[in-house]
């Protein structure tokens, strides 16, 4: 039951949509897997690793 | 005696082995300050992934594609397998960029950094077989698109996308072998060269012997 209601609010029985801009044709959801990994590579380069500065502290 | 037992291969072999992969560099206790970092979470969890990728593939063979094409569990194993292999991908792509940007070849560490790279595209061809050897409509639209592609390069007659069971063979058993070594032998890798220092730490960028 719980699935049919996901598959209602995401409808995978249709057509993929894809975004042409010049000789670049790429379907929205590779595309927003491909955004996803660039904003997780960032936040990963950034975000404070935990236990780190104790680590630090420590030495 | 002595001597006689030191001549035996299996002796030979154990010194080599303990001379280039010591217990301590194997299983290290610690780590230096620079190994905690988020890239290096990518990398274990591409591990990880292929754990789960493996293990999920052994139930679809175990069962076959009836099972994973008709009932409740068999979807859904074959939604853990695909899922998986997204994971596997999204992590070890972070850690290659990452990888990238730290010039992880540094200090004799080329092998590492070209065993990651080639076991980033024998993956691809892994996940490609695999979409030939779902047994659906999809795979039958792959193939017949991925032909010409193929033919293209002179390789059709050695590796023909239309050939199914060539294809499964492939993705089951050639492709999963090279993965499982590539990976072993990169993080052994990892383990004996050491994890490569940042820029500000060139005196260390060396192998340490």
């Amino acid at each position: 039951m719980s699935l049919l209601r996901i598959g209602a609010l995401l409808p995978l029985n249709t057509l993929g949509h894809y975004i042409h801009w010049h000789w670049i044709d790429i379907s929205v959801a590779n595309f927003i897997v491909i955004c996803l990994m660039v904003v997780t590579f960032i936040v990963a380069l950034f975000a404070p690793f935990p236990g780190r500065r104790r680590r630090k502290e420590n030495k | 005696m002595s001597n006689e037992m030191d001549r035996q291969w299996t002796t030979r072999l154990r010194h080599r082995v303990l001379k280039v992969l010591p217990p301590e560099k194997v299983m290290p206790d610690t780590q230096p300050t620079y190994v905690s970092s988020w890239i290096y979470v990518f990398g274990v969890t591409t591990v990880a992934a292929l754990i789960v990728v493996i293990a999920s593939g052994c139930l679809l063979a175990l069962r076959g594609p009836l099972w994973w094409h008709t009932s409740s569990i068999g979807l859904f194993v074959n939604s853990l397998h695909l899922w998986s292999v997204e994971i596997f991908f999204f992590a070890m792509v972070i850690h290659l960029w990452g990888k990238y940007f730290m010039a992880a070849w540094r200090g004799g560490r080329a092998l590492t950094w070209i065993t990651g790279v080639v076991t980033f595209v024998v993956s691809i061809a892994t996940a490609f077989t695999g979409y030939l050897s779902q047994t659906n409509f999809d795979a039958q639209w792959i193939s017949t698109q991925a032909k010409d592609g193929i033919n293209a390069t002179g390789g059709g007659a050695y590796f023909n996308v239309l050939n199914t069971g060539q294809m499964l063979m492939w993705h089951i058993v050639l492709l999963p072998i090279a993965i499982i070594a590539l990976v072993g032998l990169h993080v052994l890798l990892v383990r004996i060269k050491g994890v490569v220092p940042p820029f500000e730490e060139p005196a260390k960028v060396a192998v340490e012997s």
